[in-house]
């Protein structure tokens, strides 16, 4: 089967960085895929669908994460994640997020 | 094979397999499985997380219906944690490459990320630590919920082994399968000796690292007759011990002949032999091991056993438990005894330096006199219901008697402006347990009832010793000369001033020293209830005349060495299969 890797850039935007909300925001969207997910800050490189890794990324705000995605929906998955971290930033009920 | 020491608790002697009990209050400590383990351990850590999610899954929902968008959220972020894979196979790769339990794997782990995230410098992030903690002692609860659950239904054989045990943990005891009881923490006053005791499973306490030790499934040996605990003996040590328990089941068979014969010499001296106790539930198995009466109720629990500080209601009813269940014979209520201990000087604001020489006992009260007139009001409430005797601890000098016994009439006279009756003529005595005291016991005598000989605190005091002291231990021994000499002269000064005296230190339950004591004059003794039997069962098989003669032989000896020998033979021949 040919192999489908996909990555993207991004950059964490809110306030608290990527504390456990969004964390929990971020793996509920990769879990939704059968690809494997890997982010990394340029030193870690964590699983996507780990919430317990997710966070201890401690990505705070202005992090620059790499993103990428290896299976059959991986260019899905991407595009879910950039647009949740990006285009529509977490949804973050705290006022000041 | 590896020997501890700690406090015998309750008599007995179990050879069984451990099942250890650990407590998410506590730090879980390493312990190591056998391969064959590795799949039961995964499986239970499998259990755990799943029955974690249900539960935590109910409490989210009802969360839903309360709109406590907050917590909500907490718990979401929790079943998050709890449906990581990740995170679950770092626990079960820690199982199978270190060959620890679930319950080790679990804190392990947990405790890792907690630390891990309480260094990141972004506090939003390190605060959220204690979102770890919770979920490490979510998953404990349900791993050890389940041993509890094992506990209530076990078939076979087990010790049980724990850091410390609570009400929780002991009321699903079955003795037909828990055979000893060991714990690191604990002392005589503990939850575990008590229910130890009242179920006669053989316990021993204070092992301070046991658990530490021992691994789920060892075999254990529980000495509840030396305080010892032998973990993975060798056979030349399990058949030595097989034998021990065997001839102490036959001795205590024996002994409960004796139960209900009276303890008199063979030549016709009565001794009066009464029970130590702390406890009102206690006073039952007093009354069941042939004793005639309570020499020494320790009254500390009412102070140590609850966070504030007792009431005069709560004194009265505990000694009113007690006296009603030995009716008209004699209840002897020591006033409180403390401050040397562990738990008054955690409480106190600064601690003292040296403890045992500072606000203790009798000092104590006399500087905090509303606990002291307290007590005093209960036991004098108390009095009218049976045989109530007053003694003091720990009194060092004739004006501290003096004292105590004025704050005493005060309280009488309180009681009198209250027309509360009590008995008037209650006997007021007080402990021998200080050289100082023993010194001066002429003098003590002229304004006391009754002398009890404290022997522990009077061979710590006059050697100087603390028996604690594992660098010093040794030269801790009641047949040093000069403790004999002390207790000789408090014999005889109690004698010239013809009030009674006893012996209430763990002295009067040595069956070596049973024969001096009474050789010395001493003719009533109070021991602890599981002794009873033993001790008559010698005080029957001797004559005065015998016991005259050890005596007059041990005050002219001038070592320890050569006392404690000649006793240990005098008497082996007088009871054999007690040895």
């Amino acid at each position: 089967m040919e192999k489908v890797v996909f990555e993207t850039a991004i950059e964490i935007k809110n306030v608290h960085g990527l504390h456990m909300r969004p964390a929990m925001q971020f793996v509920d969207v990769a879990n939704q895929f059968i690809c494997d997910i890997s982010v990394s800050d340029g030193v870690k490189v964590v699983d996507g669908k780990s919430i317990m890794q997710m966070v201890i990324l401690a990505a705070t705000r202005g992090t620059k994460l790499k993103i990428k995605a290896e299976g059959p929906d991986a260019q899905e998955a991407i595009n879910a994640l950039q647009e949740l971290v990006e285009s529509k930033p977490f949804i973050d009920p705290d006022s000041d997020g | 094979m590896e020997i501890k020491k700690g406090i015998a608790v309750s008599p007995g002697i179990s050879i069984a397999k451990s099942l250890i009990i650990d407590s998410e209050d506590y730090r879980i400590p390493r312990r190591e499985i056998k391969p064959s383990q590795r799949l039961r351990e995964t499986q239970r850590i499998r259990n755990a997380f799943r029955d974690a999610v249900e539960e935590l899954t109910q409490l989210e929902a009802q969360q839903n219906q309360t709109k406590g968008s907050k917590i909500k959220d907490i718990f979401a972020v929790h079943l998050r944690f709890l449906h990581d894979r990740s995170l679950r196979k770092r626990i079960t790769d820690l199982i199978h490459s270190e060959l620890v339990t679930a319950e080790y794997a679990v804190s392990k782990v947990l405790r890792e990320i907690a630390a891990h995230f309480s260094s990141v410098k972004d506090t939003y992030i390190s605060e959220r630590a204690d979102d770890i903690y919770d979920i490490e002692r979510r998953l404990l609860r349900q791993l050890l919920g389940k041993r509890r659950e094992e506990i209530e239904n076990l078939s076979e054989e087990v010790a049980v082994i724990a850091r410390e045990l609570s009400p929780t943990q002991t009321a699903g005891f079955n003795k037909q399968f828990v055979k000893g009881i060991a714990t690191d923490a604990g002392g005589r006053t503990s939850h575990t000796a008590i229910v130890a005791r009242s179920l006669g499973i053989p316990a021993v306490v204070a092992l301070e690292d046991l658990t530490e030790i021992v691994h789920g499934g060892d075999t254990v040996i529980i000495d509840g007759n030396r305080g010892i605990v032998i973990v993975n003996p060798d056979n030349e040590t399990t058949q030595q011990y097989e034998k021990y328990s065997q001839e102490f089941l036959e001795l205590e068979h024996k002994l409960d002949a004796i139960r209900e014969k009276p303890a008199v010499t063979r030549d016709g001296t009565k001794i009066t032999v009464l029970g130590n106790i702390e406890f009102p539930e206690e006073a039952e198995l007093v009354l069941q091991k042939g004793g005639e009466g309570i020499g020494l109720y320790r009254t500390e629990f009412l102070y140590l056993s609850s966070p504030t500080e007792p009431t005069e209601q709560q004194h009265y009813e505990a000694y009113a438990e007690t006296i009603k269940v030995l009716q008209n014979q004699p209840v002897v209520i020591r006033t409180f005894d403390l401050g040397a201990d562990k738990q008054t000087q955690s409480k106190r604001f600064a601690p003292e330096p040296n403890p045992f020489l500072g606000l203790r006992s009798i000092r104590f009260c006399l500087q905090n006199l509303m606990l002291f007139k307290i007590q005093l009001h209960a036991i004098l409430r108390a009095s009218l219901l049976g045989h109530v005797k007053i003694m003091f601890p720990l009194i060092t000098n004739h004006q501290e008697l003096m004292q105590a016994k004025m704050i005493l009439r005060d309280v009488m006279e309180d009681l009198d402006d209250e027309s509360i009756p009590y008995n008037r003529n209650i006997e007021i005595g007080i402990m021998i347990e200080t050289p100082s005291a023993a010194l001066t016991a002429s003098t003590l005598a002229r304004d006391s009832n009754f002398f009890s000989i404290g022997t522990n605190d009077l061979i710590q005091y006059t050697l100087a010793v603390d028996r604690g002291n594992e660098l010093v231990s040794t030269l801790y021994s009641a047949t040093d000369p000069a403790v004999l000499r002390l207790i000789r002269t408090v014999i005889q000064d109690a004698h010239k001033a013809q009030i009674d005296v006893a012996v209430c230190g763990e002295m009067a339950s040595e069956p070596d020293y049973v024969m001096l004591l009474l050789g010395m004059g001493i003719r009533a003794i109070s021991i602890t209830p599981p002794m009873i039997p033993e001790i008559k069962q010698i005080i029957r098989s001797v004559t005065i005349e015998d016991c005259n003669n050890v005596a007059r032989k041990v005050l002219s000896m001038n070592s320890e060495r050569q006392i404690s020998n000649f006793l240990r033979n005098a008497a082996r021949k007088i009871l054999p299969e007690a040895f």
